[in-house]
């Protein structure tokens, strides 16, 4: 292992950033894909697996995901909601993994709501 | 690089490994494999997370939520619910004392909630084995800062500016001890870590070596700079296998990184370091004894002066701190004085770990503000006494070399300067709890036990007065006290503290001091009237069933091992004292307190049927 110097202290401070900004706080986003037995069933699994996919090739480090229960609109799954912090959140249905991509393109990285997918602007409170 | 959507902190401090964590870690994993989860999800080993009661504990990132006792049985149903639907599994959840609701978030608990961390930052933060995850955590930052940018004279004012006092006991500014050191003119000096921790219910600094080593090696560069040290040895007992383990493996991937050895972060600095085991002995734990002990002598002391920071290891000057002073030595150099001093009060600046024990809820690892109430400590961190109906009784501070402080004084904010006042000391930071239940000159002699095993000898005060104080309160607990006796222990005390030459036997009869200061009345009913309120001294007590309160459940009847509780279903039942060990067991079976502790019978009736009159 190469000897480390001040500079190379930042760099590994940097490259573990994503880490820590899951465990410190201080995310920019978080999108919570629903998986309740009917999100699961309706393919939310598929959904997650682009999502980070998306998230990794992008490389962006203050995005999490996480999974939450039924939403209790069973017949749009699978959903997820998108939170951008300080602004309201926004719920998708119907998704597929094309959907979910231009997602996280469109909404999570630009900042503008994908209104086409969009079934409503707001969320039940999650823990 | 991979990316996780969650990160679960699993505890692996030596508390929940004993409780179980390596197969609730073996049967995560298959699960979340199974689940096609392994990917997206994390496991995490670190260090003491506090919680000990509550272990195997995890924390599960991002949402912050704390999962408690784990079985191998429960974690599909988590793995479903929380980490496949998201649903936080409420069932092993924290639930309030009432039982009445789940508390999911770590910060909502009060025992976490009430806590500052600073020496314990990374507890459950950071796998302890990684150099990364330390660094990323502004780890060896102020290590660089303090190698490259500062002069030793500037890192002693910061030291000094802070008021940091040592955490090992004796509470010494650690900038005047720095500075001492700094100043001695020698060829070779050495930077020396304590990590002999050996007081009975005490496990700060096993746990800051287990969760967070790096802190401790950074706290030791910075130190080894300011007083010119190009060596350093880090003492810790053979019987922390885990701290052992960590502290290697933090010291090896330092050595390859270029964090030890030659020209360190390219500063020009150089500095070494080695782990000493110690055998155990408590008197190790003194800095002289120490020093002798690396060596390869029989630790014990020796006279100061000449104090080690002129005349240490091998004779030349050196600095010993404890595990915990260290810790917090990068923070303060990144942080400053002032943001040091922003907790704590004016002659007890910072924070400090305590080890909570004993008769108390939430046994575990804690870290508090300096000054904060003792009341607060026990009743909000650690949730009061663990039995529902016992009462809070005194709480022994500082070990064997600390004392027992009552009820009574519970409201004192814990400060070196206010506890010393009850004849106590903050000591490294153990704290035992005691309950109602629990006989003060029993107590006072099982720490007296200890040191008088741990006296190294040297000086008769210590070594011949603990031994026969220990014999005078050998026999006060066994129906043999005299009048006269409390007098001569006080008497033999002061002389112990008098006249021996190290803190051991100077602390020595401070358990016992404290003990008669405060429970006086227990010791004179020991001695006239051969009674253990308690009912701990065997002979000192009998048992007795309150008729009025008894309601002849049986309960104590199967408990009993001699088969001394005789009655009929419903009705009162009736001990035969003679056939009675005075076990206690019927005493804390009986849920309706029916069972009455007297004072010991003069004599053993002879027939059992004569037993019908010692009723109430």
């Amino acid at each position: 292992m190469a000897k480390l110097t001040i500079a190379d202290l930042k760099k590994i401070k940097e490259k573990q950033h994503a880490t820590f900004t899951l465990r410190e706080g201080g995310y920019r986003a978080k999108v919570t894909v629903h998986m309740g037995t009917c999100g699961i069933a309706a393919g939310a699994r598929n959904i997650m697996t682009t999502l980070m996919d998306e998230i990794s090739r992008a490389n962006v480090e203050d995005v999490i995901t996480t999974t939450s229960g039924c939403a209790g609109f069973c017949a749009r799954e699978p959903m997820a909601t998108v939170e951008i912090v300080n602004k309201a959140p926004v719920k998708y249905g119907n998704l597929t993994s094309d959907k979910i991509s231009e997602i996280f393109r469109e909404h999570v990285m630009g900042g503008n709501p994908v209104e086409k997918y969009a079934l409503v602007v707001g969320s039940e409170t999650t823990y | 690089m991979e990316k996780y959507r969650a990160n679960l902190l699993l505890c692996a401090g030596t508390g929940c490994v004993a409780t179980g964590t390596p197969k609730v870690r073996d049967a995560l994993k298959a699960e979340l494999e199974k689940q096609g989860l392994a990917d997206e999800i994390k496991i995490v080993l670190t260090g003491c997370n506090g919680f000990c009661a509550e272990g195997p504990v995890m924390l599960v990132y991002p949402e912050e939520i704390f999962y408690q006792k784990l079985t191998v049985n429960e974690i599909p149903k988590l793995v479903e619910e929380h980490f496949l639907k998201g649903r936080p599994y409420e069932k092993l959840m924290f639930k309030d004392i009432e039982k009445k609701h789940a508390i999911p978030l770590m910060n909502d608990i009060p025992f976490f909630k009430l806590q500052v961390l600073r020496v314990l930052r990374n507890k459950g933060m950071i796998d302890p084995e990684s150099l990364d995850e330390y660094i990323a955590r502004d780890g060896y930052t102020a290590a660089a800062t303090a190698l490259n940018e500062m002069t030793p004279e500037e890192i002693i004012k910061v030291m000094k500016d802070s008021g940091l006092r040592g955490r090992g006991g004796a509470g010494f500014p650690t900038g005047l001890k720095w500075e001492f050191a700094s100043k001695s003119q020698a060829d070779q000096k050495y930077m020396l870590c304590n990590g002999d921790e050996g007081d009975p219910g005490a496990f700060m600094d096993r746990s800051v070596m287990e969760a967070d080593p790096h802190s401790v090696i950074e706290g030791m560069i910075i130190g080894a700079k300011t007083i010119g040290a190009s060596k350093g040895v880090i003492y810790v007992r053979a019987e922390y296998p885990l701290a052992v383990e960590r502290l290697q493996k933090a010291i090896s991937v330092c050595l390859d990184s270029g964090l030890l050895g030659e020209n360190i972060l390219d500063s020009g600095f150089n500095f070494n370091l080695e782990i000493y085991l110690g055998a155990g002995a408590f008197v190790c734990g003194e800095e002289t004894a120490l020093m002798r002990s690396i060596e390869g002598q029989r630790g014990m002391p020796r006279p100061r002066p000449p104090f080690p920071a002129h005349k240490g290891l091998w004779d030349k000057p050196s600095v010993l701190n404890n595990v915990e002073t260290l810790a917090q030595i990068a923070p303060i150099i990144l942080n400053g004085a002032d943001w040091y001093r922003s907790l704590g009060t004016e002659k007890s600046p910072g924070s400090k770990v305590f080890a909570l024990t004993g008769d108390i809820r939430n046994v575990g690892l804690v870290e508090v503000p300096m000054g904060i109430p003792l009341k607060t400590i026990i009743y909000d961190i650690g949730g009061g006494v663990n039995k529902k109906k016992k009462k809070f009784k005194a709480v022994q501070l500082g070990g064997p070399s600390g004392g027992c402080i009552p009820q009574e004084l519970i409201d004192i904010p814990v400060t070196y300067e206010d506890i010393v006042k009850t004849g106590a000391i903050v000591g490294s930071g153990g704290m035992v709890v005691m309950d109602e239940d629990t006989c003060m000159v029993s107590t006072a002699k099982f720490f007296l036990e200890f040191t008088a095993d741990e006296s190294c000898g040297k000086c008769t005060p210590c070594r011949v007065g603990t031994r026969v104080m220990l014999d005078m309160l050998t026999d006060i607990t066994e129906g043999r006290g005299k009048e006269g006796d409390i007098e001569t222990l006080q008497d033999l005390s002061k002389d112990i503290i008098a006249t021996s030459l190290c803190g051991l036997g100077q602390t020595a009869p401070n358990p016992v001091l404290t003990t008669i200061k405060y429970f006086g009345h227990e010791y004179e009913a020991h001695i006239k009237e051969h009674w253990c309120h308690a009912g701990i001294c065997s002979d000192l007590c009998s048992f007795h069933i309150v008729d009025d309160l008894c309601k002849g459940c049986g309960a104590c009847m199967r408990g009993c091992p001699s088969n001394a509780i005789v009655g009929e279903k419903k009705k009162p039942h009736r001990i035969i004292q003679e056939l009675c060990l005075q076990c206690r067991s019927c005493y804390d079976i009986c849920k309706f307190g029916s069972i009455e502790i007297r004072p010991a019978l003069e004599t053993k009736p002879e027939p059992a049927v004569k037993d019908e009159e010692v009723t109430t």
